[in-house]
């Protein structure tokens, strides 16, 4: 089979039907249930009280006014909660400020009252003695020899890697293969710059909540918004000691996530005020405290060199990144180690060195955010291929055709490539947006390629039967939105050949769902569904052998029927879902239930291949690919950027529901516009000085272009359910890259820094040629 | 800390309402703690989202900018009173259909201000959809997939 051609794969049933998500009619109906419009009996609200000081000691509290203003039950303190420390890779947060608080914003305090008003209201009543220490508010200053140091204890912290943590550094990642330092003198050309890329914020339109209650046995129910209701469960019983079979994780419907709701906002906080008030307290932030309270995208400083011959072959590439980590590791371990996998990008690049530090500062925790870290080294990457290609006269389409990396490489450090549609993508942006526009003006025209994992950690799935022959699935992923649960139900649906609706997707609950990682690293599609598949799969096997004893024969002459039906080859006679499933529920063998749990197994690193040190994730996933052009306008006066017209090509691998993949692919570019060209939070010294949506900027219908066309390729993945790869975070990372090539290519000028502004891009209008500073 | 509650008289979705709310409350507060109507969103509680968009006497207004007090007397139409609504039914299943509905927190204010729209100008064109949904913030979807279905929607209503 040639590279590049889709293997042949069973077609039918609704994989591959663009069918109207499951949760639509609802949503539009405005009758779907978020955290917030979750009420119990007898339920308070709760207030946060936010540190105003970046980095001071805490040295008590009064809580004698505020505990007698009206309508407060409980006030929580980091007196309340224990030593207790949660975090994916190091576990170096408590529930609450405990001893120090460590950013401007931090939870200190927090009140359970009848209202919210009055919660915050108590709040401003209790009175904290501080003792303010020197903040370190930038990676650089955290490095310094006489720096503050946030982490005291940070020796003694539980990390679930080789971080090499010390003093404020919270993590170094240093992976290499070939030879760079030798490299260089094989180069025709070599190109290199610094960049910095600003902090974004999620925005997702809901702001973080969380409802908990305990029961008279002191066993707790916590409902919130999330990616993953186990990692909540398990942030939670971490930061506050509770055994984990003490705590029960639900999720109503989630208003988006985008990497903000996967690891713990609010959720530990809420459960110790509703263990304190033992009545339910529901939890919910403001938008300012949505964005001063729970984590964003890291600022990086990207050093880069690449280097090529002249036939546009690259050699060499080395890539050093400063990443601000905030005041708490979160996922920021991982986000580094991930962009230094991703920051050679989709290419043949025989040496390679990456290496970076990640820095503990007295700011919020930044943290998973789509693309990972990806489309801050892509930013870098990107521009140096097209330098490189301007400087050897190939064209931006030819310079990453004669390097790309093809199906059975190995990625930087060793993962194996499996299907790879890159070349085909590169082909449907070259073909659509040749030419001139539709009035004859010449485009501005940027290009970008990309590829990301989707895989990462373990995932599950139960199928049963019911009396029926209809279906319940279970998987406890979280549907943050994106149509998970109607995917997943399509792969259920057409595994066992029902019509789709017939298959119901039980909601996320710690008691009674499998495990499942969560919904992030563009992972529930290929993951999940292959859980799925494989459940369903044995529910099948399970009927063909009930059939085979109702209808006397073996299960080889058996098939599996379209509508749940199951005969004999060659014979009209067939017995349905519906009277297996009662045989097997009143009658012999017992209900029908599949289950299956898989972890991503395959390994990162090859030893014999690379060096790598202090890499978070051992086990990555397979390889989604995607090329994306622009064509942009510069306005000559003020320097402003729009996106005339967009063409964005993914390999999803198969899409499932291609409508689906589309908007990932429409919404994930227009959020990589918004951090492209305006989108940035920005700090007044130690404060966040715009934590509003008055003044953060992100795009709205108005600053979109029409034409943003989407071209779904599929290479399917031998490993996926049906062929399919992740599509979630593809479609946003090559979007820096894209619209800084395509205002280079409009103004002549290259920029190293993000985002793209009007003042930016015109300083560069007026002094083309330099990297701007 | 005044808890001291107000009785305030409106149309809520048809029917006359009697409702004990905070003095000063915004009408977002008044439907969503004293009403339990929980379609309108509490998005950034600064009138820019778009999420807790209703109607008052036909006109969309930001219902956490708005005063339950000046809603005294006046008409307040949430999503929950939509029912029956030619205009809203061809926008929502043709919303369903776009796959312009992500995770939904946005949709109900995006449908308000859309069907307003479709009040105002049957045939609008696609820059036209643009502006007037530009005071909805969607941060899933992109926009590409809200503005076919209200041109889609439209079209339909128009024919």
């Amino acid at each position: 089979m040639s590279l590049d051609q889709p293997e042949p794969i069973f077609v039918g049933g609704t994989v591959g039907q663009s069918v109207a998500k499951t949760d639509s009619l609802e949503k539009v109906q405005g009758r779907a249930e978020y955290i917030a419009d979750l009420y119990r009996p007898g339920m308070l609200h709760g207030a946060i009280l936010a540190s105003p000081h970046a980095h001071a000691r805490i040295r008590g509290y009064d809580l004698s006014e505020a505990m007698q203003a009206p309508g407060v039950v409980a006030i929580i303190t980091g007196d309340d909660v224990g030593e207790g420390r949660m975090g994916a890779f190091i576990k170096d947060e408590h529930a609450i400020a405990k001893g120090k608080v460590l950013y401007v914003g931090e939870p200190v305090a927090a009140v359970a009252a009848r209202t919210e008003e009055e919660a915050r209201h108590a709040c401003r009543l209790i009175k904290v003695d501080y003792e303010e220490l020197p903040a370190v508010l930038s990676p650089e200053e955290g490095l310094a020899r006489d720096a503050p140091i946030l982490h005291e204890h940070l020796a003694e912290y539980i990390k679930v890697f080789d971080a090499g943590s010390d003093g404020n550094l919270c993590s170094r990642t240093e992976l290499s293969e070939g030879d760079v330092d030798a490299a260089w003198a094989d180069c025709d050309v070599i190109v290199e710059g610094e960049y910095t890329t600003q902090p974004q914020a999620h925005v997702s339109m809901e702001p973080c909540g969380a409802l908990a209650e305990v029961d008279a046995a002191g066993r707790v129910t916590l409902w919130s918004a999330n990616q993953s209701v186990f990692r909540v469960q398990a942030n939670v019983c971490e930061s506050l000691g509770l055994p984990m079979s003490r705590l029960r994780s639900l999720t109503p419907r989630v208003g988006a996530g985008f990497g903000n709701k996967m690891e713990p906002h609010i959720q530990p906080i809420t459960v110790a005020l509703a263990m304190k008030a033992m009545r339910p307290v529901k939890l919910i932030l403001s938008r300012e405290e949505d964005f001063e309270m729970v984590r964003a995208r890291h600022p990086y400083r990207v050093r880069m060199k690449t280097g090529a011959k002249s036939d546009g072959t690259l050699v060499a590439r080395e890539c050093e990144v400063l990443v601000e980590c905030g005041a708490f590791a979160d996922d920021s371990p991982g986000v580094m180690g991930y962009s230094l996998l991703m920051c050679g990008g989709p290419y043949r690049i025989p040496h390679m060195k990456a290496s970076g530090k990640l820095v503990y500062t007295n700011k919020l925790r930044f943290g998973a955010f789509r693309g990972f870290g990806n489309p801050q080294v892509l930013f870098a990457g990107e521009q140096q291929i097209d330098q490189i290609g301007e400087k050897l006269g190939l064209d931006p389409f030819t310079i990453r055709r004669r390097n790309l990396l093809r199906r059975g490489d190995q990625w930087f450090v060793g993962p194996r490539i499996g299907s790879n549609g890159l070349g085909r993508c590169l082909d449907a942006v070259e073909q659509a947006a040749k030419g001139a526009r539709a009035d004859g003006s010449p485009r501005n025209f940027g290009l970008a390629v990309t590829a990301h994992i989707s895989g990462l950690l373990g995932t599950g799935a139960i199928v049963r039967m019911l009396e029926d022959g209809t279906i319940s699935l279970n998987t406890g992923a979280t549907d943050i939105g994106q149509g998970s649960d109607t995917v997943l139900a399509q792969i259920c649906a057409e595994e066992l050949k029902l019509p789709f609706d017939q298959v119901a997707v039980a909601s996320p609950d710690t008691d009674g769902s499998p495990y499942n990682w969560g919904t992030t690293a563009s992972r529930v599609t290929y993951t999940t569904g292959r859980a799925v598949k494989a459940a369903a799969k044995k529910v099948v096997d399970q009927a063909m052998d009930h059939a085979a004893e109702i209808l006397d024969c073996d299960v080889a002459d058996l098939e599996l029927r379209e509508g749940g039906r199951i005969g004999r080859h060659g014979s009209n006679t067939d017995v349905t879902f519906a009277q297996i499933s009662g045989r097997a529920h009143w009658a012999a063998g017992g209900p029908l239930v599949g289950s299956e749990t898989l972890v991503f197994d395959e390994p990162t690193h090859d030893p014999k291949r690379a060096i790598a040190l202090g890499l978070p994730f051992p086990r990555i996933g397979v390889f989604s690919f995607a090329a994306l052009g622009v064509d942009v306008d510069v306005d000559d006066t003020s320097g402003q950027v729009s996106v005339h017209e967009a063409w964005s090509a993914a390999d999803v691998g198969r899409a499932i529901n291609p409508r689906l993949v589309e908007v990932q692919l429409h919404g994930g570019f227009v959020q990589g516009l918004g951090y492209s060209l305006y989108e940035e939070m920005v700090w007044d010294g130690a404060r966040l000085a715009n934590p509003s949506l008055m003044d953060y900027k992100v795009p709205t219908a108005r600053d979109v272009p029409d034409a943003i066309h989407t071209f779904i390729i599929e290479d399917p993945d031998p490993t996926g359910p049906f062929g399919a790869k992740g599509a979630g975070e593809i479609g946003l990372n090559a979007a820096p890259g894209a619209i800084a090539n395509a205002v280079a290519r409009a103004t002549g000028a290259r920029h190293a820094h993000l985002p793209l502004t009007g003042e930016r891009v015109l300083a560069g209008m007026l002094d083309p040629g330099a990297l701007q500073d | 800390m005044m808890v001291k509650k107000v009785l305030h008289s409106l149309t809520l979705n048809g029917e006359e309402v009697q409702v004990a709310t905070a003095a000063g409350a915004t009408l977002l507060q008044t439907l969503r703690e004293d009403l339990r109507i929980l379609s309108s969103k509490r998005g950034c509680n600064q009138g820019v989202c778009g999420a807790c968009t209703v109607l008052v006497d036909g006109t969309p207004v930001r219902a956490c900018l708005t005063l339950t007090a000046r809603c005294e007397g006046h008409a307040v139409q949430t999503m929950e009173g939509m029912d029956g609504d030619r205009v809203m039914a061809t926008l929502q299943r043709h919303m369903v259909q776009s796959g312009g509905v992500q995770c939904g927190f946005c949709t109900g204010g995006v449908l308000i201000s859309a069907r307003d729209l479709l009040e105002a100008d049957p045939t609008p064109s696609r820059e036209a959809v643009k502006t007037a949904l530009s005071g909805n913030i969607c941060r899933c979807t992109g926009y590409r997939t809200i503005v076919d279905a209200v041109c889609g929607a439209a079209e339909e209503l128009s024919q």
